[in-house]
């Protein structure tokens, strides 16, 4: 068991496939010589050279074409896409390509690649470096999508990514690159598609996802003090998405809250609320409730940005309104 | 003055026997060319009589530059096109009756019925991808190469698009990409003038579309898109240089469509003169009389060949037409590995 940063983290898990595979490379804009916007891929282009790191032009439809074209012939290419925002530019690629390769092939190939990229807010970047973007490709079949909260997950989730035979969308949440966390590497692979449980509780279930986690847990913290027993649900998974670990949750606790960095038409929480409505509505003892943004782009404003993303205060006063204690 | 597009060629054919064809060669491609025209023909028909669903992208009048350029290349070469890609698929081997059988959604069909007109692929044959969205194949292609390039394979990447994809943010991407890695990666652009409904010089700045080669450092050159032995040479002397790790080149070529953009698209907006002036600069006759020239072929060997590739539509696409549907359980499968 180790202290180290989710950059560190991140990085680790990058390095350790490439020594590990000669089919794994890396491919996106500033990640060689300079080391990648976030210093992420800081260190591994001395490691490993021109012919593992291919620094890119500005053109994430290339980039991600690109790192398709190598999946499919072999190799097991993670791209980097630097923002999350930029997967607007480059959707063509991911959604009618990379998600639906394999299908419209018959089952003739299959595309293993990884593009990871950086998401959230909290960091004043404004409306156009700011988004998470994870909920859009939801609706794609064919992608996975990975959303590691801590150190430990996000090492040991990459790794199983990049050993993925299918594309993995895998989101880094930029505001918690220098979070430090336990890493314990022998721990074995992911599992993936399995939400985690990081806080038992009886009264009531939080689900989140990145950096909400941290601040879901906190509320617990918070909570527990006013006598409030809040079990806290790290979906880290998107696609799949495992409604049964929160039903499991729900059917002890009663009560569901879900708390996430997107806006609430269309956002994840809708789908984990309407899936446990539609399989355990009897375990409900109150309205599920849901804390997103505002509708609204994020704002720049430091003020602004702080009233728009979820916070500690806001899951703590809801989780308290929902148990009638307000 | 206005601005004119390149024209398409009905000149005959005036090379020489190219030296690595043998005359069983010569006459394959001419089979090939016939089998794709046959095809295409019993396509339009099997759609006509609602065996064919959707929507599908004939390429009559295209038949030179999928035949050249198949011939030009290896079988370890990766190839990337459209979905006006049926002449491609042909030309580089695929099963006509897993071709048609895949048209009429059969689970019998080269990629189970899942795929359909736009996406035929065969990756026993390294025929990598058919994409329905312009542009989006040339990343892919790109990808391919750089995979051979990094892992020291003698192999290209032979990506075929239209003049309509000439414009598209995906194209410009990739083909920087292309030239700055040096990928080992030939383009193909197979202008036939309309894209979609639009004539190229409408739509584009440009009406050499080669000319974009100039603006990443590599080599284009326009050709007659109706002479497959100019195909076959080009795109010969453009796979060296890939292989040789020079960097991408670019072969426009101009072909004749003969048809309109997609089965549902009567081509109203073409000129009635030019439609029978295309007809004319058919690549299949020019090809014949050249054979017949050279004393390759006689006519009478030529109109065999012809009956002997109809017949092998016939009986391929009769087998398809038996073949059962597909499972409803293969609805959900294959969508992950």
């Amino acid at each position: 068991m180790i202290t180290t940063t989710y950059r560190e983290a991140i990085q680790q898990a990058l390095a350790d496939e490439m020594a590990a595979d000669p089919s794994v490379v890396l491919l996106g804009e500033d990640i060689g010589h300079a080391g990648g916007p976030f210093k992420v891929t800081e260190g591994l282009y001395e490691r490993f050279g021109p012919s593992r790191i291919l620094d890119t032009p500005i053109a994430e439809t290339g980039i991600v074409g690109c790192a398709i074209g190598m999946a499919i012939t072999g190799m097991r290419p993670v791209a980097e896409i630097m923002f999350s925002d930029f997967l607007m530019v480059c959707m063509d690629q991911i959604v009618n390509n990379a998600a639906k390769y394999r299908y419209m092939s018959g089952g003739q190939t299959s595309v293993p690649m990884v593009i990871r990229t950086s998401c959230g807010g909290g960091i004043r970047f404004g409306a156009q470096h700011s988004q998470l973007g994870e909920t859009r490709l939801m609706q794609f079949p064919g992608l996975k999508i990975f959303a590691p909260s801590n150190p430990h997950d996000a090492y040991h989730m990459l790794r199983a990514a990049i050993r993925d035979d299918n594309p993995v969308m895998f989101f880094e949440h930029k505001a918690m690159y220098a979070r430090k966390g336990e890493l314990d590497k022998s721990a074995g692979p992911a599992q993936v598609g399995k939400a985690r449980v990081c806080r038992e509780g009886k009264d009531l279930t939080i689900v989140a996802t990145l950096m909400m986690v941290g601040r879901a847990l906190e509320a617990a913290e918070q909570l527990e003090k006013e006598g409030i027993s809040a079990e806290v649900v790290d979906l880290r998974y998107l696609r799949p998405l495992d409604i049964d670990t929160v039903i499991a949750s729900v059917s002890k606790t009663h009560n569901l809250l879900t708390v996430e960095e997107n806006h609430a038409l269309g956002g994840w929480g809708a789908e984990v609320i309407t899936g446990t409505v539609e399989l355990a509505m009897d375990e409900l003892d109150s309205a599920p409730r849901r804390i997103t943004l505002p509708d609204a782009p994020l704002p720049f404003s430091p003020v602004l940005e702080d009233a728009a993303i979820p916070s500690v205060d806001a899951i703590v006063a809801k989780a308290r309104s929902m148990l009638g204690q307000a | 003055m206005e601005k004119m597009p390149i024209l398409p060629s009905g000149d005959p054919i005036r090379q020489d026997k190219p030296e690595a064809l043998s005359d069983k060669d010569l006459l394959a491609m001419y089979s090939e060319m016939v089998l794709i025209r046959e095809a295409e023909e019993k396509v339009q028909s099997l759609y006509m009589k609602g065996l064919i669903h959707g929507t599908t992208h004939l390429c009559q009048g295209q038949e030179a530059v999928s035949v050249g350029a198949a011939w030009a290349i290896k079988p370890q070469d990766y190839v990337t096109m459209t979905y006006r890609g049926h002449g491609h698929a042909l030309a580089r081997g695929m099963d006509p009756a897993k071709f048609f059988a895949e048209l009429m959604g059969r689970s019998a069909g080269i990629n189970k019925g899942k795929g359909g007109s736009m996406h035929l692929c065969d990756f026993d044959l390294n025929l990598i991808g058919a994409f329905g969205i312009i542009g989006a194949g040339i990343p892919v292609a790109v990808g391919a190469a750089m995979s051979a390039k990094l892992r020291g394979e003698d192999r290209i990447s032979v990506n075929f698009f239209g003049d309509g994809t000439t414009n598209i943010g995906a194209f410009h991407e990739a083909l920087n990409m292309a030239a700055i890695w040096k990928a080992p990666v030939v383009f193909i652009c197979e202008n036939n003038i309309y894209g979609e409904f639009s004539r190229i010089d409408e739509t584009t700045a440009v009406t050499r579309l080669s000319d974009r080669a100039a603006a990443y450092g590599m080599p284009g050159v326009t050709i007659n898109g109706n002479n497959v032995i100019e195909v076959y040479e080009e795109v010969r002397k453009a796979a060296e240089r890939a292989r040789s790790g020079e960097g991408p080149p670019f072969i426009e070529c101009v072909p004749s469509r003969q048809r309109g953009h997609s089965r549902t698209d009567p081509a109203k907006y073409r000129p009635q003169q030019e439609v029978e002036a295309w007809l004319a600069y058919d690549p299949i006759r020019l090809f014949k009389d050249w054979l017949i020239e050279k004393g390759i072929a006689t006519d009478a060997q030529l109109k065999e060949i012809w009956e002997s590739m109809k017949a092998v539509v016939d009986k391929t696409a009769e087998k398809a037409e038996q073949s059962p549907w597909p499972s409803l359980d293969e609805l959900t499968t294959e969508t992950y590995a």
